[in-house]
């Protein structure tokens, strides 16, 4: 049987704040939702090494840092092997005695999709086939938000970027959005996990797993930007929780090769609620959606075989 | 926001460290607004689905008894620091008792 | 001194790429994380042995690739962790990108470079094409010339990157195959722990250490970026101070030195050739026939070629007649193309010192210089001094036409 999670309620969720405000996200960046919630989990003994990205630039511009835990950035596409680095050492330091061997310092490596699917994937599958202990946070806002919105390997078919315009003969992004948890899952580490923050207590659950366990870990969690997907602010979290509930974005875990999905969803809404509240899908017709529709579908029957029960459930409304 | 003094290379720590943790207090991104976000204590469950959402964080817990018009009482409350909301209305939307109203800034 | 007692030497049959293993195992290295390539394989071959062997207590990382050997060494020395890695050629433009980051947090990561020509065509021989294009990232770049200096040189190289004034990374370089793969007899310590006194463990450079929380690698905006620049040319300026003393204190320790710059008969010579790495030794041996003869010829050898010893140089200079600069690299598209060569006509001007200096591009992709070259090359720059000649483009020995 599965523990019993450790966030429950909201009531279980820390006081303390280990990202301070005064940071430049844009106003309803759910990047801040998720990082803020992030360190409340990992707590003060943390080291986060971040890719280049939003969260960077927005949250150390010189002389103000919005980290209360050491935190380091290199560069774009070498988060996890500095991370690597950073884990190698403390196990040497620990074992000269140089620092308490006793004490447990977690290492987070924090990317955006650019970061992980595209430009930081040499480096990434290297630390999970070297077994380091650090949880990879992958926060996934389908495209290069940093530089101004161009589509990326995390980019869903169809969507709108600034380098995948909607012309006369091509409407969006032509490829599908890489399967890049299952590709980590693929390196047979022991503990991978899509979460949103729409199910706050969903994804600190699996921050807190990714933490405890004995090995690398890697959260992917999905983070609605209100610039690059257009829509109004006030949406983000609303928009999280679509997604979940549409099947787009199914929340579940592999620990120990044991695949789950944690959030079930009775009823299952259409892809339309999802996508009418984006701009970057405001080109699509009936015939597009249905399309998707059926691809999602097909998704939900592979998932729910996979699980064997019916876990994501029929199309209602 | 805040103007920090520009330091010389002598004086500033090595290699762009910043060694305050946290100092990005020092920025009031409160500016931003043009709406904002009231909470109405009496209409407020305490529910704290606003105070996880926030992304700045500009929600904070006040642990101060606090006694609805209709009598009910809670050990603390919530407030919007508008020092640093942004004024996203994300914690408006996602309010279930509706307890959060959203007023245009003056200009 | 009391230490020069302590340590009992072992003379080993070493190439430089042993030599350089045997120095990272006695700085009592923490990580070391690296990538094979050619010709530095067999250096963290023989440091995997020692970590499989128990001598050396250190991670190794074996990393997917160079640009994470430097992310990895970045990160460990991020958090106060002595750290090495190695490389060449292909693999050291590869890290570039974090040369500059790493000298830019100001991290006393040590790397031994052996020399080697760039792609393309391919080569895997040596030349110095790769070590000259570090230039400009503010890495403090040391040259050796023998497999006893490599060793010597690595374990500086933390004395002096881990001082206070100085808080960059050093580079040590020597000539790929020609010293990564020839033996020679090194002196190492009998002990591992013969230079814990030199070389303390005492990380005193920013850390991440969640005690005291900083944040490193933050964005610097027009108005802060260009200060934090400045602090690097100051330290780079410093270490050349703490690279003589880091020597001296060597030398008087264990009885080796080597100074920064290396000469002989520079004094009231006629002609003072200049080089760096393991021509020199070809240099010596050339030279000794033409003094046979009875020509007054100074040599020098640049150990140090960032940050660039000018004054030094000058003063050589100003003893000479005129200089001539065996380069082993390439700068394309100007007429001055030796790297070396064009450090010192800046610095000639910078001191109003009037000086012929003859650039000559030699041993690109280990082309052999011989005895030969050396007498013929001296033969030329005699008829160009009689003649009056100023060079007006540098001259590319030994291309046929």
């Amino acid at each position: 049987m599965m523990a019993k999670p450790y966030f429950r309620t909201v009531y279980d969720v820390p006081r303390e704040e280990y990202l301070a405000p005064g940071h430049g996200l844009c106003a309803g960046c759910t990047a801040g939702t998720i990082v803020k919630l992030l360190l409340k989990v990992a707590g003060p003994n943390t080291i986060v090494v971040n890719a280049t990205g939003c969260v960077e630039v927005s949250t150390t511009p010189f002389p103000y840092t919005s980290w209360k835990v050491p935190w380091i950035h290199v560069a774009f596409e070498n988060t996890a092997a500095v991370a690597s680095g950073i884990e190698s050492a403390l196990k040497a330091l620990k074992a000269k005695g140089m620092i308490d061997p006793a004490k447990r310092i977690n290492i987070i490596a924090l990317a955006g999709d650019g970061g992980t699917y595209d430009i930081g994937f040499q480096a990434l599958s290297g630390m999970l086939e070297r077994g380091h202990k650090v949880m990879y946070v992958l926060y996934d806002n389908e495209a290069y938000m940093n530089t101004g919105i161009q589509r990326s390997g995390g980019t869903p078919e169809y969507a709108w970027t600034t380098t995948t315009p909607v012309g006369k003969i091509l409407k969006g992004k032509v490829q599908q959005k890489k399967p890049i948890a299952e590709i980590v899952a693929a390196h047979r580490i022991p503990y991978v996990a899509t979460a949103n923050p729409g199910y706050f207590a969903d994804m600190m659950n699996k921050f807190k797993k990714g933490l405890e366990v004995e090995g690398p870990s890697f959260v992917h969690v999905l983070q609605p930007c209100t610039t690059g997907w257009k829509f109004d602010p006030r949406y983000g979290i609303v928009l999280a929780r679509l997604a979940t509930e549409t099947a787009l974005w199914i929340n579940w875990q592999q620990e120990e090769g044991q695949f789950s999905v944690t959030v079930s969803v009775p009823r299952r809404k259409h892809v339309k609620h999802y996508f009418e509240l984006q701009g970057r899908f405001s080109h699509l017709t009936e015939e597009d959606i249905e399309k998707i529709q059926k691809e999602v579908d097909l998704e939900v029957d592979r998932i729910n075989k996979l699980v064997g029960r019916t876990v994501i459930g029929p199309l209602v409304e | 926001m805040t103007q920090e003094k520009l330091l010389g290379w002598k004086e500033l720590p090595l290699g762009g460290a910043i060694l305050e943790p946290g100092n990005s207090e020092r920025r009031y991104t409160g500016d931003w607004r043009t709406f904002k976000p009231v909470i109405l204590q009496d209409k407020c469950t305490r529910c704290l689905r606003c105070w996880i959402v926030c992304p700045e964080p500009a929600i904070y817990i006040i642990d101060e008894p606090y006694t609805t018009k209709s009598g009910r009482q809670f050990k603390f409350s919530v407030e919007v620091n508008y020092d640093y909301c942004k004024g996203c209305g994300m914690c408006v939307e996602e309010c279930e008792p509706k307890a959060i109203d959203w007023i245009e800034e003056e200009k | 001194m009391e230490s020069v007692l302590k340590v009992t030497w072992k003379r080993l049959p070493l190439s430089t790429n042993f030599a350089i293993a045997q120095a990272v195992k006695d700085s009592d290295v923490d990580v070391v994380s690296a990538y094979p390539i050619t010709p530095q394989t067999t250096v963290v071959e023989r440091i995997s042995e020692f970590i499989a062997n128990g001598e050396l207590k250190a991670e190794m990382i074996h990393v997917e690739s160079e640009h994470s050997a430097m992310s990895a060494a970045i990160g460990a020395s991020a958090v106060g962790a002595r750290t090495f890695t190695a490389t060449a050629a292909q693999g050291l433009e590869l890290m570039h990108e974090l040369l500059h980051i790493a000298s830019g947090l100001r991290l006393p990561i040590v790397m031994s470079v052996a020399a080697r020509a760039l792609s393309a065509p391919l080569s895997i021989w040596g030349d110095y094409s790769d070590v000259m294009n570090v230039r400009d990232t503010s890495w403090i770049i040391i040259i050796a010339s023998t497999a006893q200096e490599a060793y010597d040189s690595v374990i500086q190289a933390y004395r002096i990157a881990e001082d206070p004034r100085v808080f960059l990374p050093v580079l040590v370089a020597y000539d790929g195959y020609a010293m990564s793969h020839t033996y020679e007899p090194v002196y190492v310590s009998e002990k591992s722990d013969a230079f814990k006194d030199y070389i303390p463990k005492n990380p005193r450079w920013y850390t991440l250490n969640p005690e005291k929380p900083i944040t490193m690698g933050a964005m610097a905006s027009p108005e802060w970026f260009y200060e934090f620049k400045y602090q690097q040319v100051v330290a780079m300026k410093n270490a050349l101070d703490v690279v003589k003393e880091a020597d001296d204190e060597y030398g008087k320790r264990y009885e080796r030195k080597y100074g920064i710059i290396e000469e002989e008969g520079v004094e009231g010579s006629d002609i003072t050739f200049v080089t760096y790495g393991g021509l020199y030794g070809t240099l010596k041996e050339s030279i000794e026939e033409l003094r046979k003869k009875g020509e007054q010829i100074g040599l020098a050898r640049i150990r140090l070629f960032r940050p660039f010893p000018s004054e030094m140089l000058a003063d050589i200079a100003e003893k000479a007649k005129a200089l001539v600069v065996l380069d082993r690299a390439i700068t394309f598209g100007v007429n001055i193309s030796g790297p070396v060569a064009r450090e010192i006509i800046s610095s000639l001007y910078a001191r109003g010192i009037e000086r012929n200096v003859y650039s000559f591009i030699v041993g690109i992709g280990q082309r052999t210089v011989t005895e030969k070259d050396i007498i013929a090359i001296y033969e030329k720059v005699k008829e160009m001094l009689a003649s009056h000649e100023r060079q007006k483009e540098s001259i590319y020995w030994g291309v046929r036409e």
